[in-house]
């Protein structure tokens, strides 16, 4: 994955550029907002690292323009701004997604990745992983051809982590994308669902399907 | 500036000139209107009399020839008064009358004129005015009767010291009167320049002076110390907020930084570092979820959400958060339902509600059961509602656990209090405390109930169409 970094602050910059080369990513820098809107014209990225406070020309008005010129390359703001209207302000100015600081690394290394692969894909109807079959038109869930009985929160968790199959999926991006949520729950109140669905996709087949990645979150992947 | 400068550029002074102007402008018209109107009306009757007195005389010169005329005229001058008369030959030789010398050219004009003369036994005498009338007589000769204007003249002098003096005083009285004036108003300014001065000097609980007198300046001073009230409070609020994050996260930042030292200190392998690390993660990210918990309550708290108002239905928030925290509740053993059958449409802050409501819901699943058997038997139950009570809509979440007594429940809503009985459970002590901000930013209050047995916590939002809350 190629990802431009614009981010002011040196260390922040150097972290996050390592972080993901460590990850096998390729990572290029941009101090200010006119440097990054540069790049970002030239090169072609995956995935945009923006940081919405930038000398020069801010983060929202970098993405702005790129969306005018027709330059659809994902974008996700960080921000130190982190109240739901700040987030709006973001999204409709172009970005795709919204971090606010601090955040961990591993949160944003998963959501980078979701958004790498959004660009990608197709609209497919129906997820598939492993022998686990999820249709998004009829809401059939099936498992090596038996179907699950699934309630509707439980489906449409399923089909974000199908969608994101192979990928990091934290626990904040599921209370955002399954229950559009932007507040803290305090408790593993994720957890518990996770465990739910777990039980009934899972339970009774060989082959686990739904993993926990510990520190960042949740994986649905055939460990074949 | 002055004082005398400050006084002259005062509105009440420019007021006092333009009225002083205007005034003195229609006395001065007046006054003229006055003096023109009786001048007329004395020269109205003098032309009259020395009419009435020719018409007269040419009678007599009619009946008796220059002789009679002669003798009348000379009879009439030797009488005292303002009447004048002369008779003269074509030639211009006085026959009889009481005129000695006339300005050049009289005896020639027709009709009214007027002219300088002096009398006949006055004959070094200063000049006087007269208005005068020239008859010609058959055999060139000329009668002039006249009247002196003295009187005109002397009303004419009045008029001109009258309005000298009138405007002198006018003057003098409406320049000392807006002097006083201005100064008076320029003091009670003044009271309050200094005041607000004070004010922005560091003191928030200066007042401007009020005088009682319900004109404009008291009204002014009023609004704005109605105005200052809530700026003090706000400071106050403000004040008390950073002090209660700064308070309040040095301790867990404390606790960070020991755990730090400890494992620098004492860890000797790279396992045991790890741990240290990892746990130091855990600790920082346990801080960050407070301090953000924090900055929600001092948003709420200091009406800056008031912005983010939108209206949304309280009853699809309550199934929504009831949905979310159902599986965790059945986990615990606690039967949590949701009964929000109706809309209930609210003007609010959709992120604060259900941030709110979940705080509550939280703490019932938390509190509400924890490690106690059920009192009567039944299954735990956690209720939540969302319902209308007149222009209000009621959230509320009711647990069967061991609620909280009545005595604890006013300091149960303040940040980091735990209560004995939850000292060791998880969580950060500040949900209630969120939940109360928010119901206050909405015009309500958070209420704690007694569920009979547990915990009954409402919220009370304006229902939506309903008048926004003045909080």
């Amino acid at each position: 994955m190629r990802l431009l970094i614009i981010e002011d602050d040196r260390d922040a910059a150097d972290y996050l550029a390592k972080a993901f080369r460590e990850v096998g990513h390729v990572a290029d820098l941009a101090a200010d907002g006119e440097e990054g809107l540069a790049h970002a014209l030239d090169g072609q990225y995956d995935v945009l690292i923006v940081d919405r406070m930038l000398p020069k020309l801010d983060g929202l008005a970098v993405i702005g323009t790129l969306r005018s010129k027709g330059i659809e390359t994902p974008a996700l703001i960080l921000s130190a701004l982190g109240q739901v209207d700040d987030r709006v302000k973001g999204l409709r100015a172009g970005g795709d997604d919204y971090l606010p600081k601090p955040y961990s690394f591993s949160e944003l290394l998963a959501r980078t990745e979701a958004l790498a692969r959004r660009r990608g894909s197709r609209e497919e109807t129906v997820y598939r992983v492993g022998d686990l079959e999820l249709d998004r038109l009829s809401h059939q869930v099936t498992r090596a051809g038996d179907e699950i009985v699934l309630q509707p929160r439980e489906f449409r968790l399923l089909e974000y982590l199908m969608k994101h199959a192979g990928q990091v999926v934290t626990r904040t991006m599921l209370l955002e994308n399954v229950w559009d949520y932007h507040f803290d729950p305090q408790t593993n109140v994720i957890d518990v669902h996770i465990s739910r669905l777990r039980s009934k996709i899972d339970k009774g087949f060989t082959q686990a399907l739904l993993h926990t990645v510990r520190g960042a979150g949740y994986m649905i992947r055939d460990s074949k | 500036m002055t004082a005398l400068g400050k006084l002259l550029r005062t509105t009440a002074f420019k007021l006092t000139l333009v009225y002083l102007t205007v005034f003195a402008l229609f006395a001065a018209f007046l006054l003229v209107y006055f003096a023109w109107n009786t001048r007329r009306l004395i020269t109205e009757q003098i032309t009259q009399t020395v009419d009435a007195e020719i018409t007269g005389l040419a009678e007599q010169y009619r009946q008796g020839g220059i002789r009679r005329l002669v003798f009348v005229v000379d009879a009439r001058s030797r009488r005292p008064g303002s009447s004048l008369y002369l008779v003269t030959t074509r030639a211009g030789e006085g026959l009889a009358g009481n005129v000695g010398s006339l300005s050049t050219g009289i005896l020639e004009t027709s009709g009214w004129t007027e002219t300088a003369y002096r009398r006949l036994d006055d004959p070094d005498g200063p000049e006087h005015h007269a208005l005068v009338r020239v008859f010609r007589l058959s055999a060139g000769f000329r009668l002039l009767v006249g009247r002196d204007l003295e009187e005109r003249e002397r009303l004419h002098d009045i008029v001109i010291a009258a309005g000298r003096w009138s405007l002198a005083v006018v003057i003098v009285l409406g320049v000392a009167g807006g002097f006083f004036v201005t100064r008076r108003v320029l003091k009670r300014v003044d009271a309050m320049t200094e005041t607000t001065r004070q004010i922005m000097d560091g003191d928030l609980t200066g007042r401007l002076p009020v005088a009682g007198t319900g004109d404009e300046l008291d009204r002014l001073a009023t609004n704005l110390n109605a105005m200052l009230e809530r700026i003090e409070a706000l400071m106050h609020g403000l004040k008390e907020v950073s002090d209660n994050i700064a308070h309040d996260l040095k301790t867990p930042l404390t606790r960070l930084r020991n755990r730090c030292e400890e494992a620098l200190r004492l860890a000797e392998d790279e396992s045991q570092y790890r741990s240290a690390l990892e746990s130091t993660i855990e600790e920082s990210e346990a801080l960050i979820r407070t301090f953000n918990a924090l900055l929600m309550i001092a948003r709420a708290e200091s009406g800056q959400a008031r912005d983010g108002m939108t209206e949304f239905d309280a009853a699809e928030i309550a199934r929504g958060v009831g949905e979310l925290y159902e599986p965790l509740a059945d986990e615990k053993g606690i039967h949590l339902k949701v009964e929000a059958p109706a809309a209930a449409p609210v003007h609010g802050n959709r992120e604060l509600v259900s941030q709110a409501l979940a705080n509550l819901v939280d703490n019932a699943i938390k509190y509400g059961a924890a490690g106690d058997p059920p009192l009567n038997g039944a299954a735990a139950e956690i209720l939540v509602t969302a319902a209308g009570e007149g222009d209000r809509i009621l959230l509320a979440v009711a647990d069967s656990g061991r609620g909280i007594p009545a005595a604890d429940r006013g300091r149960a809503v303040e940040r980091f209090v735990r209560l004995e009985q939850s000292r060791s459970l998880p969580g950060s002590g500040l949900g209630l405390s969120l939940a109360s901000a928010v119901a206050r930013l909405h015009g309500g209050e958070l209420k704690l109930e007694d569920n009979h047995p547990g915990l009954k916590t409402v919220i009370s939002l304006p229902r939506s169409g309903s008048a926004p809350p003045t909080a």
